[in-house]
């Protein structure tokens, strides 16, 4: 009952999106039109651009997938579905995950995909490429699965869009120290990156435990 | 003798009591802090020269910084409470510490930037405990949004009580991130506080000025569920019996 609920919904999420598929380039040429805003504001010498690359690649991705927290609940919320959902007598955390895991293979996927194209704007060296992408596969959950509790929280709000970044922006600094660090350590001879890869999958570990079954409590709330 | 622990859980019978309590909390926190600032200014030996002299901001910066840490677990607290038995006065003293709470982090913020001006050169460096208060503030100010964004009061309250837990759980994970930015080595522009190497004068003005925070932060936090009382109760009877409610609205009247 419960996994097949889970792949109903992960399976329902995919195809809706697959039908609009503008959705998902939205995200995907935002995070591309910032990352490559940041060198015509700050200069293109290429060592100032691979010192600021860690950071802006992980700012950049942090605000894509802030602007697409927006969808993930508000057009079932507004069709009636999420009710449903709600009401189920599957567990909703289940279902939440599930909703969330499309979020995410709609949204932070495409970006992990996308993001060599920072290595070639920014003059990475290779190693640091696939670093790169690593760390944002086992980061951008993270992001995902923080965001889904403040998208549940401020579910059918006036201005819900900026107070979903304000809410949740100080809660993804963790991933963006350490994701950052991960990158910058990269480019450096001779040090590990492994304690900064250990604490990303750490975060993502705990992300993905917890947060469906807050972001469950958080829907009962806002639909009560 | 069986205590009714949830007697003044009723904003009725909290009202009256906040009233009576919070000339006592005025009383207490001007003593205290007059008292400890008093010690801190004239009691503490001056063998430092008088360059150093800028250290004394240290009453006001170390009680207010405590006094911010220390209202958000307040505030998670009550708004814990809240969520388990559901009494719509825990929520109301969570909100009102929040607002507290959020000034408190910044005069520790401020009083901050001016003393690192003096001592390290700067207003603001991003330190570990520098960059944690920011996030503090930012943490609070996002409650805060929340929910006054919120029109229906008890989804207000629940789902702000749900974000202060979800931020009592990462703000400690937030400190050591910005604590420990590269895992293999930590610094940071603060000596580590340690109690026990401060002077004996200066520890007790410290922590008699902060006893004195803490006792106006009890008298503002009272203040503010007493008008958050007023104004979610204001349709009830026993509201419009209240003297003073009275009182205005004859003044209006007339």
């Amino acid at each position: 009952m419960m996994s097949s609920n889970f792949g109903i919904i992960l399976k329902r999420d995919l195809l809706l999106a697959l039908r609009r598929r503008s959705e998902i380039f939205t995200v995907l040429f935002f995070f591309i039109v910032v990352i490559s805003l940041f060198p015509l504001g700050v200069g293109t010498e290429e060592k100032i651009l691979q010192q600021m690359a860690p950071g802006v690649v992980w700012i950049s991705a942090l605000l894509a997938s802030t602007l697409a927290l927006d969808r993930l609940f508000s057009a079932d919320y507004e069709d009636g579905t999420l009710e449903k959902i709600v009401l189920a007598p599957s567990s909703l955390s289940v279902s939440v995950f599930a909703k969330i895991l499309a979020h995410w293979l709609l949204t932070g996927l495409p970006l992990v995909l996308i993001s060599p194209l920072v290595g070639l704007f920014y003059h990475l060296p290779m190693h640091s490429v696939f670093i790169m992408m690593l760390v944002l596969l086992i980061g951008t959950p993270v992001l995902s699965m923080l965001g889904a509790i403040a998208a549940a929280l401020t579910l059918g709000l006036r201005g819900g869009g900026v107070l979903v970044s304000l809410l949740v922006l100080p809660l993804y600094i963790p991933v963006l120290v350490y994701g950052a660090g991960a990158i910058s350590t990269s480019m450096l001879v001779g040090v590990s990156i492994e304690p900064y890869i250990l604490l990303l999958l750490a975060f993502s570990i705990l992300s993905v435990v917890f947060s469906p079954w807050v972001t469950a409590a958080a829907l009962k709330i806002s639909l009560e | 003798m069986k205590i009714n622990w949830f007697k003044y859980s009723a904003p009725m019978s909290f009202y009256p009591l906040a009233g009576k309590l919070i000339p006592l909390f005025w009383i207490a926190a001007i003593v205290f802090i007059l008292g400890g600032l008093y010690w801190g200014f004239f009691k503490t030996a001056d063998v430092l020269n008088d360059q150093k002299q800028y250290y004394r901001i240290i009453y006001v910066h170390v009680s207010s910084a405590w006094m911010a840490m220390w209202l958000y677990v307040v505030m998670v607290f009550w708004a814990m409470l809240g969520l388990i038995f559901n009494t719509r006065l825990s929520y109301m003293l969570a909100s009102a510490t929040a607002i507290t709470g959020t000034v408190m982090t910044i005069i520790a913020l401020a009083t901050g930037a001016i003393w690192g001006k003096t001592s390290w050169g700067t207003y603001w460096d991003w330190d570990p405990k520098l960059t944690t208060f920011l996030i503090l503030l930012f943490v609070y100010i996002g409650y805060i949004a929340l929910q006054s964004a919120i029109d229906d009061v008890r989804r207000s309250d629940k789902a702000s009580a749900l974000l202060a837990l979800v931020g009592l759980a990462l703000v400690p994970i937030i400190y050591y991130a910005v604590n420990c930015p590269d895992p293999t080595e930590c610094a940071s522009l603060h000596q580590e506080s340690s109690l026990k190497r401060v002077e004996s004068n200066i520890l007790i003005g410290m922590l008699v000025t902060t006893i004195g925070f803490w006792m106006y932060c009890f008298a503002t936090t009272l203040m503010r569920a007493r008008i958050i009382v007023l104004e979610r109760e204001r349709s009830t009877t026993w509201v419009s019996n209240l003297p003073e409610i009275k009182d205005s609205e004859v003044e209006i009247k007339s």
